[in-house]
């Protein structure tokens, strides 16, 4: 929409929360009190349209793209804006003693626990800003024909107004704070994150980004280690210290990681940032083996001796419900949990830690010894890849996942292909894919060899990120002229569903040419496959049969989340069944409890282990001999899709004899 | 945060220092000669960067012999061909062992290669009823190491009494991981099929100095490529050390 056709009185006023209880809350308002909420707005604004005037009314003003973060007369807004926050909340609370903020005099001090995890500091100043930016855009309602700045059009996009709303825009009356039930609760979790990952946010938890400028380009990869590096520019091949935004391990490498930095750090050394660091039991948990369970008990000991902020805890292995903490996969887990953002660098004593690229970050695997280094200090040694750029076009065909896509590279590049390079995904089919389907994509680099995998964030990055994070994150995107070192372009609409056959992942072949191979087992797991969607798109393969599986069907889901989707979320075109009611009906056995499962083996008795040798396609990233047991098992890398498919004709079968 | 010295030479490699190696049998021609990293030091100043970049030689070496010892592995090898990974190399029932537990490092060793497949290898790496190796030095095709980031990988090979291995190419996790541990010195040919050339107890030396791969058993000589950047992280004995040296960490109890 163009400034010069926009009228703000036409225009439907902002929806002040998105979530589900404060708008019913709201609907359930009397009319008086949402006739008083809109009174109330009215005299707001026009008091702070005033304050940013200085008193002189309308005029012209200093917003431009840096004031959105300073403009002038926001000193003077500040106090009524977070008065406002916690008039706001007491009203939506309908407790007058119910706020978010103490005030002392011009001191805001946030009471709210949600608040006041982390720094509150930083939080306190996060709620100043989603107000701020709120002002801003209804400011600029009001001004728009007089503004050129693309910062109304971005926040016009966020949410859309109210055209009564604005109706009463000559009421200027005295400054007051009142209440409409907006921010305070959006402060908390629904920001305007979409705008503020695009403008710079007001305070970057390092020095300004000096990303450089386009005179030297660089792609995402670059990018992110120069900003995380304090370089403003650098280059393929170069060995640089980069400063760590999150370190994580797990089980299996948590203890040897722990006993690194004990050795090397000293036995009383503390972590570099507790809060940066997230421990996640996952891989051997619901065992008898001894050593497995005592591991677990190692990395709890550390997190209580470190105070671990984010430790995802599990007591009872009997019953993996019981334990609030537990997530799951740390890979799927440290997504869902907001750990994974744009711009930053993660660092995971698991290879496939390369899955959190989806989100437009460096995310790499590293060793013990690198991980307790990171431990202590922060930082680490990293060697800047060079990029090697993918851009998958077309439109994605509805037999086809984001699994065929990678296997496809993978089959193209060799298991080699991308040995000490950074894989950047792009073009309109990548675009096209939701937060799951590209994390697929990404998680399966390190198989290609690649040391990292990106894909550039946008709306549909930011919108999973919501109430997720209420960490500050700034993305960046590769330079028009950015050197890559290779591009490889796939008209995705032109593939077809592949496997990739025993035993290397890039033994590539069209699941229809395999249909002759007899299967003795499917498994539907890991973090490549089995997270929501994967076990979505199983179930509609199992929905378009009707028939039932010929082959024992495992079901690992990833984490706790996912496996309450599978009981609780409607299966799209089944008439409100859940996928647990379809795989049921289909003869697969029950979600088992979340982990990483039989996808790499595990000890003897883990669940849909191969403890003799037998064919399984399998919806996991690895298929060298012994990977998930036996040594001469045989496992058929698939999609969701064609692991189903497989599983309900006992032959390895491509998805559209069914879709 | 500024790096201003680089090492000239090696000190003591603390990491490896600290870990224990299982005595080798000696029926076997498998000689140990210690190797130093002070080989390493003429790489010790390529392609780092630093800001600012003020790299000083160090004027005061930490104590070393006054006579280099030879820079040489000798001893049986034994073959593997491409993409060996790392459920090969450590199968992950295994990884419930931590590496930085002495009983449990030795253990891992024991299990080291336990995941190749005995139909294409039919000699074992680790006698059955022994817990290490005779074979001292690895010869692999293309992308040695694939597959997990577990630094199990090269600490069990390094447990086992492995002191190198020599391959086409290497998966950059497990090469990353030999030299920050310092359990094994990940060597790269420069020519292809060299492995093909080979057959597991073969004789060979591997040659630091002259950087050269030496197939006694089949007389002959192939060139071996300088390890370049890691050079100067195994020159300081692994990352921690070099850390210490440039002033990144304090020194430690």
């Amino acid at each position: 929409m163009s400034s010069k056709e926009f009228d703000p009185r036409q225009v439907p006023p902002p929806s002040f929360s998105r979530s589900p209880e404060t708008r019913s809350h709201i609907s359930s308002a009397s009319d008086s009190k949402s006739h008083k909420l809109k009174e109330e707005v009215i005299k707001f604004l026009g008091g702070l349209e005033a304050a940013v005037d200085g008193g002189e009314g309308e005029g012209e003003h200093a917003i431009n793209s840096h004031a959105l973060v300073e403009p002038r007369g926001y000193d003077s807004a500040r106090v009524p804006i977070l008065q406002f926050c916690n008039e706001a909340h007491s009203l939506r609370l309908e407790d007058p003693r119910s706020s978010v903020f103490q005030q002392t005099g011009d001191e805001f001090k946030p009471l709210q626990p949600d608040f006041v995890e982390g720094n509150p500091t930083r939080l306190a100043k996060n709620c100043e800003e989603d107000f701020l930016r709120y002002y801003i855009y209804i400011h600029s309602l009001f001004l728009l024909p007089s503004l050129n700045s693309p910062v109304l059009l971005m926040a016009a996009t966020v949410v859309p107004p109210h055209a009564a709303f604005f109706s009463a825009k000559k009421e200027i009356g005295a400054r007051s704070s009142f209440s409409p039930s907006i921010s305070a609760h959006r402060c908390r979790k629904h920001s305007l994150n979409k705008v503020l990952a695009v403008m710079a946010p007001t305070q970057p938890s390092r020095a300004p980004a000096t990303t450089g400028s386009v005179k030297h380009g660089m792609t995402m990869t670059e990018k992110i280690l120069a900003k995380s590096s304090d370089r403003s520019k650098l280059e393929p091949g170069e060995n640089i210290w980069v400063n760590i935004d999150v370190l994580m391990t797990h089980d299996v490498c948590g203890p040897g990681t722990i006993g690194i930095f004990k050795k090397e750090f000293g036995q009383n050394a503390k972590v570099w940032d507790r809060e940066k660091i997230v421990i996640i039991p996952d891989h051997y948990i619901f065992t008898s083996d001894e050593r497995a369970n005592r591991n677990v008990d190692i990395i709890r000991d550390f997190a209580l001796e470190q105070n671990i902020k984010y430790f995802y805890d599990i007591k009872d292995l009997s019953n993996f419900k019981v334990n609030p903490d537990y997530k799951g996969v740390c890979h799927v887990a440290l997504a869902q949990e907001g750990h994974c953002r744009p711009g930053e660098v993660l660092l995971g004593t698991d290879s496939h830690t390369c899955n959190a690229g989806a989100f437009g970050q460096f995310a790499t695997g590293i060793g013990n010894t690198d991980a307790g280094f990171v431990m202590g200090t922060g930082k680490l040694l990293l060697k800047v890849p060079p990029t090697m750029r993918f851009v998958l076009d077309g439109e994605m065909p509805h037999h086809l996942l984001a699994k065929d896509l990678i296997l496809q590279i993978i089959g193209e590049i060799t298991v080699a292909g991308a040995t000490y390079k950074s894989m950047e995904f792009v073009g309109s089919t990548v675009e096209s894919l939701n937060m799951e389907e590209r994390m697929t994509l990404c998680n399966m680099v390190v198989e290609a060899g690649g040391k990292n995998g990106v894909v550039p964030p946008d709306k549909t990055t930011f919108k999973y990120l919501e109430g997720k994070t209420s960490v500050n994150y700034e993305p960046v995107y590769s330079d028009e002229s950015a050197k890559f070192i290779s591009e490889y372009r796939f008209d995705v609409s032109k593939l077809e569903p592949v496997v990739a056959k025993p035993h290397s992942p890039d033994k590539r072949a069209l699941a229809r040419e395999c249909k002759d191979v007899k299967i003795d087992r499917v498994y539907i797991g890991s973090c490549t496959g089995g997270k929501t969607e994967d076990f979505m798109a199983a179930a509609k393969v199992f929905l378009a049969s009707g028939k039932k599986v010929k082959v024992p069907t495992f079901l690992v889901p990833a984490t706790q989340k996912v496996w309450i989707d599978l009981y609780s979320l409607p299966v799209p075109g089944s008439g409100g069944k859940t996928c647990s009611q379809i795989f049921e009906e289909a003869g697969c056995d029950t979600p088992a409890s979340p982990s990483c499962g039989a996808c790499l083996g595990g000890p003897r008795d883990t669940y849909a282990r191969m403890n003799e040798p037998m064919v399984c396609v399998s919806t996991t990233n690895r298929n060298f001999p012994g990977r998930m047991g036996h040594k001469e098992g045989q496992i058929y890398l698939a999609s969701p899709y064609t692991a189903a498919a497989s599983a309900l004709t006992g032959y390895v079968t491509d998805p559209r004899e069914f879709l | 945060m500024t790096m201003a010295t680089t090492q000239a030479h090696a000190p003591v490699s603390t990491i490896r220092a600290s870990t224990q190696r299982p005595h080798c049998p000696s029926r076997t021609h498998s000689l140990h000669f210690a190797s130093k990293p002070s080989n390493f030091a003429k790489f010790a100043k390529t392609s780092f960067s630093f800001e600012p970049s003020k790299i000083r030689p160090i004027t005061t070496p930490r104590a070393t012999p006054s006579s280099s010892p030879p820079t040489t592995f000798h001893g049986q090898c034994y073959v593997l061909g491409d993409n060996i990974d790392t459920d090969q190399i450590i199968p992950a029932e295994h990884l419930t062992l931590v590496p930085s537990k002495p009983d449990e490092y030795k253990k891992l060793g024991s299990f080291s290669f336990s995941g190749l497949p005995s139909s294409l290898y039919p000699i074992p790496f680790i006698q059955p009823g022994t817990d290490s190796t005779q074979y001292a030095i690895i010869i692999a095709g293309a992308n040695f190491g694939c597959g997990s980031s577990r630094e199990h990988a090269p600490v069990a090979l390094g447990a086992a009494g492995v002191r190198a291995v020599v391959a086409e190419s290497y998966a950059r996790i497990f090469f990353r991981n030999s030299v920050a541990t310092g359990e094994v010195y990940p060597l790269e040919l420069e020519q292809e099929g060299v492995n093909k050339q080979c057959t597991t107890g073969d004789i060979v030396t591997v040659d630091l100095e002259r950087n050269v791969f030496i197939n006694h058993t089949k007389g002959k000589e192939f060139v071996l490529k300088p390890i370049g950047d890691a050079g100067p992280v195994i020159d300081a004995g692994g990352i921690f050390a070099y850390a210490r040296k440039t002033g990144m960490i304090s020194s430690v109890v």
